[in-house]
């Protein structure tokens, strides 16, 4: 059975490593600071006991005021898992730094949600449109999008 | 005397027999050397994750079933879970065994397909896939007993199944069961030893562990590479820690692994269905759920096996009859990552036989 | 571990080769808002049937009829009832369409088997034009005929007509195989209708 690690021991870990990192954590999940998620995801990926090697899925999600983007990780070695969030805010320009340094696994998720919700990860290698064609206006998994 | 050649461009797709669908490569060639490959996706991008926000809980069912197309009791099975563990809905024991028989007979017709086509990309053409397609009609006639339809089937429910299998089901199953080890092993004989199989795919295409995992493959590719990775044991879902079976995982990761475990997994599927076939109660199939769920606010993410990978479904409810957020973790998608790395350096015949080894559905990975 | 520098790998510009697609795509987009009127001068061509040409008309409709040959067109879900059709158990080649072209020049037929897009949408028209006359289209399926349940999508064409004249259209969400081989003799029926005089 894959566990699913509580948030909040691992905000602890993060905490102690990177002071002010965690905005806040639950029981499944925790909430980072967009400037520190890629040394987050860093560590997360190479800390000894944690090893998140596997990069599960990564969605975006529009709450209006902000977006919400959650990573789905696992670990293959340990078999556990944790739910990672970084939010951004905006509508014109939202940002967040890539993972795709980390784990190449993001490249395609990382383009597709650029496409159809408008957010940009910074330090994409190659971030452009990847389903829809150059020149479609508009975001359409916005939820303003019509 | 040296020949000096300029690298070009070829592109490949979207409409080309090779490519499974609508998916299109961008080849930089020099001579028949692959420099560098980008993969073109959109072809077939129909918004499903869009359409869903309009819908209710149960009008997304035949949309699952459309994103992988060779899969569809698979997708139902993954969006069902995803629901029930989102509002906290119990599944009757019938209904349960019911949903692993119908799981495992849709990853023996999908990888049928998947290897035919493999062998196709490799030149063995339509002879072998016309061998696997008549043992896959034989499931599709099952899938059509039990609700009707060929391709797109629309069965599971949120609590269950949309009804009981009928008397005739059973002993058709049966014989199914009895008779497909041999069909597995005919396939064997004609192809596990060929010679221009083994030299068109031994050896070519390598991924290694390291890569796979980094690059978050999942399925028959992550297998393949050497990593004991199935959702049905690392996590088990619905009943699957009641079945004995085995993880078959290759060491090479070059194609032919791959093409061996699906063939193997196969055979556990078999097993797993004669046990089901034993064991199955008697029952309801259905518990009484709404047609209109209101699941609580929340999120959940429910995911399984299916043939191709590691199925997904990413739910955000906002306490409505429709998902706030809904998203499909794509087998498909991610596993073609691993392209790139798997054909630079090979000839271009061989990145149609790569490119058919790892058996993707274009409907899943473009949605 | 970082990914290389992508840019320099390429010897052409991906990024204007996407940019020309999507303008060719809102082209099209913008030119096809309404579906294209489907052939059916055969109707009252009863009427202007020259009689000194009719056995002319009967052989070459025969030869054209039992022998199509299907272009590859297969964007989604229909492509595998396709397949099956043409497959040992229900066996397409009793009408004498086994031949399966991966080239639109060498095709007559197509059989629009799936969902269309607009990003797609140029690539059929381009593949119903490179097909050489006489030739006809068969859509197959309920989003070839009006987009089917994706109809409202933003990225949808709703049906093969806004692209491509259609001839028979056979529903089903897949249709089934037998569906498939009955638009097919319609298809073949249609054929035998023509005449020489009305082709211009």
């Amino acid at each position: 059975m894959t566990v699913a690690l509580s948030g909040g021991e691992i905000a602890a870990r993060l905490e102690e490593r990177f002071p002010g990192s965690v905005v806040e954590s639950g029981q499944d999940s925790l909430l980072v600071k967009s400037e520190s998620l890629r040394a987050a995801a860093g560590f997360l990926k190479t800390a000894p006991g944690l090893e998140f090697d596997y990069l599960t899925a990564i969605t975006g999600v529009d709450y209006y005021d902000y977006f919400e983007v959650v990573y789905q990780l696992t670990s293959i070695r340990h078999n556990h898992s944790l739910v990672v969030k970084a939010r951004c805010y905006g509508r014109d320009n939202p940002a967040l730094p890539s993972v795709v340094g980390l784990w190449k696994g993001a490249d395609f998720q990382e383009r597709e949600i650029y496409d159809l919700m408008g957010i940009r990860f910074e330090g994409h290698p190659n971030l452009k449109r990847i389903v829809l064609w150059d020149g479609f206006t508009g975001y359409p998994l916005r939820k303003d999008y019509l | 005397m040296v020949i000096k050649t300029e690298p070009f461009v070829v592109n490949i797709g979207p409409a080309h027999p090779s490519t499974h669908g609508v998916f299109r490569m961008r080849a930089t060639l020099d001579g028949e050397v692959v420099l560098d490959i980008e993969p073109v996706f959109g072809y077939l991008h129909r918004g499903i994750e869009k359409l869903a926000e309009e819908r209710t809980y149960t009008q997304i069912i035949p949309l699952t079933d459309r994103l992988d197309y060779l899969a569809s009791m698979s997708n139902n099975l993954a969006y069902v879970l995803a629901v029930e563990k989102l509002a906290g809905i119990a599944v009757p024991e019938r209904a349960e065994y019911l949903r692993v028989i119908m799981a495992e007979l849709q990853r023996i017709a999908s990888h049928l397909i998947g290897v035919g086509a493999f062998l196709n990309d490799c030149g063995a053409f339509m002879t072998p896939i016309l061998y696997m397609i008549r043992e896959r009609e034989k499931i599709l006639d099952l899938f059509e007993m039990v609700c009707g339809q060929r391709l797109t089937y629309n069965y599971m429910r949120i609590g269950g199944v949309s009804h009981d299998i009928p008397e005739e089901f059973l002993p058709a199953l049966k014989k199914f069961v009895d008779s497909m080890p041999g069909f597995i092993d005919e396939y064997d004989q004609l192809l596990k030893e060929n010679e221009i199989l083994l030299a068109r795919s031994k050896g070519v295409g390598i991924l290694s562990r390291e890569q796979a995992i980094n690059i978050s493959a999942s399925g028959p590719v992550l297998r393949a590479s050497g990593v004991k990775w199935d959702i049905r044991k690392v996590d088990p879902y619905s009943i699957y820690d009641r079945f004995g079976f085995e993880v078959p995982t290759g060491s090479a990761g070059d194609c032919y692994d791959r093409y061996r475990v699906r063939v193997e997994e196969m055979r556990q599927s078999v097993r797993i269905l004669k046990q089901a076939v034993e064991k199955l109660p008697a029952g309801e199939v259905r518990s009484e759920v709404s047609h209109l769920v209101r699941p609580p606010a929340g999120e959940a993410y429910g995911h399984i096996e299916a043939p191709r990978g590691e199925l997904g479904f990413y739910l955000v409810s906002d306490n409505s009859i429709a998902p706030y957020r809904f998203h499909v973790r794509a087998p498909s998608l991610l596993n073609l990552t691993a392209l790139r790395e798997m054909v630079v350096g090979w000839k271009v015949a061989d990145v149609l036989a790569i490119f058919g080894s790892i058996d993707i559905c274009m409907g899943e990975a473009d949605r | 571990m970082e990914i290389e520098e992508r840019a320099g790998l390429y010897i052409y510009s991906d990024t204007q080769l996407d940019k020309e697609e999507g303008e060719r795509i809102e082209a099209l987009k913008a030119s096809s808002q309404q579906p294209l009127p489907d052939p059916d001068r055969w109707l009252d061509e009863e009427l202007r049937r020259h009689i000194l040409l009719t056995s002319v008309d009967a052989v070459l409709n025969w030869a054209r009829r039992s022998s199509l040959w299907p272009v590859v067109c297969f964007p989604a879900c229909c492509a595998f009832e396709f397949i099956t059709t043409a497959a040992s158990r229900f066996d397409i080649s009793r009408f004498g369409m086994e031949v399966i072209r991966g080239s639109p020049r060498q095709a007559d037929l197509m059989i629009t088997a799936g969902t269309l897009t607009w990003k797609m949408a140029p690539q059929v028209r381009r593949i119903y034009d490179q097909m050489a006359e006489p030739k006809w289209v068969i859509a197959m399926g309920a989003c070839a005929i009006s987009g089917g349940i994706f109809a409202s999508s933003y990225s949808v064409v709703p049906g093969y007509s806004r692209i491509i004249p259609v001839d028979v259209y056979v529903p089903g969400c897949p249709p089934r195989p037998e569906a498939l081989l009955y638009g097919i003799k319609l298809m073949q029926d249609k054929i035998a209708k023509r005449s020489i005089i009305t082709e211009v």
